[in-house]
């Protein structure tokens, strides 16, 4: 797959994921929408551009890369990943967050294939991604650990805890993607609690720090794949500018879409401009 | 010979990981106390200290664990349990981990650093999670057994281990198995169930009670998640009433563990000997056992007073 015909596809497949994240979470009844569609880019491109090294008909493959969802509650954008990629049949999306259903409201290890660890509750996946790392590298696998944070999620002490043991440890099979979309539930990070410089802070703690418009896909391949070339025993870290809700003009830069699912007409809406959106980006060749 | 449960620690993680179990362990700046720096003094690619950081000292284990290993970690009780709680319940036992929690420095027997390190609830916070073993050895041997048994068994363990000597209770030949509690003496009037430190005291107290007359059935309830079902109930159903003994709050341990068993199964008239809803303080670890009531004369009085009531 030359960048070309990569760009083309994750943009398509990103543009289906969003759609099937609306969908999912209107027949949830619930769900959060805006952070599930601010990281559908980074998680397009991260299993359909080539970054992610895996085999949905080999889940345990032990050569393959392993993919941490810190921010659990974006499960959608995760779930709507594995079924494209076919981890699962698309017909479960329908269940999603119902009883008896493979995809809970937060992702459940246990439960879908493709998950490697459960999380949900912030702060968490950072620091098992780098154990995972730190685990992989002992055993020399080439794997790398690629694992997705939120913005508000850097408030939880517990990442910073990681951040210095990842450096501490040389932990450079470990590359930590930030979905810097400024928004938590509460309204804007800079009011909620400031989190400054990002940047600054991961390269004060001792990281490589890259950087990427999250929505821009040449871009974020560019930057992933550097991302994924270990720089010795240093990890790196992909902030990437987001817009939560990305997709949905109404949803789009709005906190209150963090966690709270459409209604009927909400949902008619942003189904016709997602099915927009796929037209607009057409059929991969 | 009189050793701590701690001092089990380090070593068998030498020797497990010389059988060929595939073990890490991560610290959080106490590999000296805990004794798990002999193990990375040995196997220091295999060593991790996360620094004083508890909460990613448990994921870190828990990201080991999701890596293939089996991942020891521990730190002193207190931090483990209370401070990492959200970590053991949403990712060691959410996920199902290989995660063995082995924490020292749990109960009164800590001394002199007082009330804010002497881990009193750690029982009843990790046998209520879903999948948790919970293993308390009363002795050095028990507690190479339960490290290994723990290692060696999928899924999250807690293993309580203590700062403290303790009397040898077991011999060479002991093999620790996961779920068993073990009948040390037997007894026709009363059943003192032990665990941990208390069981030493428990042996001592069917002396004291045997010196009365009383004949003490004495039980090291060393799994106290999944109970040994059978080998309590008919201890009770033979001796018809229990005393239990145990270095934590009577309030969610091992007690509280026996008296939902038997209450749905075997109701006996029952006495909880432990430390009565209230903190720790500093002291030596004798004067403190006198102090919380945890002596072998305390058991003794308790089951005295219990037989008395029963009639």
């Amino acid at each position: 797959m030359d960048q070309h015909e990569a760009v083309s596809v994750v943009r398509q497949v990103a543009a289906r994921m969003r759609l099937d994240i609306v969908e999912m979470i209107a027949e949830a009844g619930s769900g959060h929408p805006g952070g599930s569609l601010s990281a559908a880019d980074i998680v397009a491109a991260l299993y359909f551009g080539g970054v992610l090294h895996h085999d949905p008909g080999r889940p345990d493959m032990p050569e393959r890369d392993r993919f941490v969802l810190s921010k659990g509650h974006a499960a959608p954008v995760l779930y709507a990943a594995l079924a494209e990629a076919g981890y699962f049949g698309r017909d479960h999306l329908a269940t999603l967050r119902k009883l008896g259903s493979i995809l809970q409201g937060h992702p459940d290890s246990k439960k879908t294939s493709g998950v490697e660890v459960s999380t949900g509750s912030l702060g968490q996946g950072l620091s098992i991604s780098v154990g995972l790392a730190l685990g992989l590298a002992l055993d020399e696998s080439a794997s790398r650990v690629f694992c997705l944070l939120g913005d508000g999620e850097l408030q939880e002490g517990q990442v910073w805890e990681a951040a210095m043991a990842a450096s501490h440890h040389g932990a450079g099979n470990l590359v930590a993607i930030v979905d810097h979309n400024g928004l938590q539930i509460d309204g804007a990070c800079s009011e909620v609690m400031c989190l400054g410089d990002v940047e600054a802070k991961f390269r004060a703690f001792g990281w490589r720090v890259l950087g990427s418009d999250g929505h821009d896909v040449p871009a974020l391949l560019e930057t992933l794949a550097a991302a994924r070339e270990s720089d010795g025993g240093v990890p790196t870290v992909v902030v990437c500018r987001t817009v939560k809700g990305r997709g949905v003009s109404f949803m789009e830069g709005e906190a209150g879409w963090h966690g709270k699912a459409p209604n009927a007409a909400e949902t008619e809406q942003a189904v016709a401009e997602l099915r927009a959106a796929i037209e607009r980006e057409g059929v991969p060749a | 010979m009189s050793k701590a449960t701690r001092a089990a620690y380090g070593e068998t993680l030498i020797e497990l990981l010389a059988d060929g179990v595939d073990v890490v362990a991560v610290e959080a700046d106490l590999s000296k106390s805990t004794t798990t720096g002999t193990f990375g003094d040995a196997h220091s690619a295999r060593f991790f200290n996360a620094g004083i950081a508890e909460q990613n000292m448990i994921d870190m284990a828990a990201g080991f664990a999701v890596a293939g290993k089996v991942a020891f970690t521990g730190s002193f009780a207190v931090f483990a349990t209370g401070r990492a709680y959200d970590q053991v319940r949403n990712t060691v036992c959410y996920s199902g981990l290989d995660v063995k929690i082995a924490p020292t420095h749990a109960g009164i027997t800590v001394g002199p650093d007082g009330g804010s390190h002497q881990m009193l609830e750690d029982i009843a916070l990790m046998r209520v999670l879903p999948g948790m073993r919970v293993l308390v050895p009363a002795d050095y041997r028990s507690a190479k057994g339960a490290i290994r048994a723990a290692a060696t068994t999928p899924g999250p363990f807690y293993v309580r281990l203590g700062r403290a000597s303790v009397p040898e209770v077991y011999g060479e030949d002991f093999a620790f198995e996961v779920g068993r509690a073990y009948v040390l003496r037997e007894g026709a009037d009363v059943t003192l169930a032990a665990c941990g430190i208390m069981v030493a005291e428990a042996l001592q107290a069917a002396d004291l009670l045997a010196e009365e007359g009383i004949s003490a059935e004495v039980i090291d309830v060393a799994t106290i998640k999944p109970l040994d079902a059978e080998t309590l109930v008919a201890s009770v159903r033979k001796t018809g009433a229990v005393v239990t003994c145990e270095e934590h709050s009577v309030i969610g341990g091992m007690g509280s563990a026996v008296a939902e068993l038997l209450g749905e199964n075997a109701p006996v008239p029952l006495a909880r000997v432990g430390v009565k809803d209230v903190f720790g303080t500093s002291g030596e670890p004798a004067e403190l056992m006198a102090h919380f009531g945890l002596t072998a004369a305390d058991v003794a009085e308790a089951a005295r007073n219990l037989l008395h009531r029963r009639g």
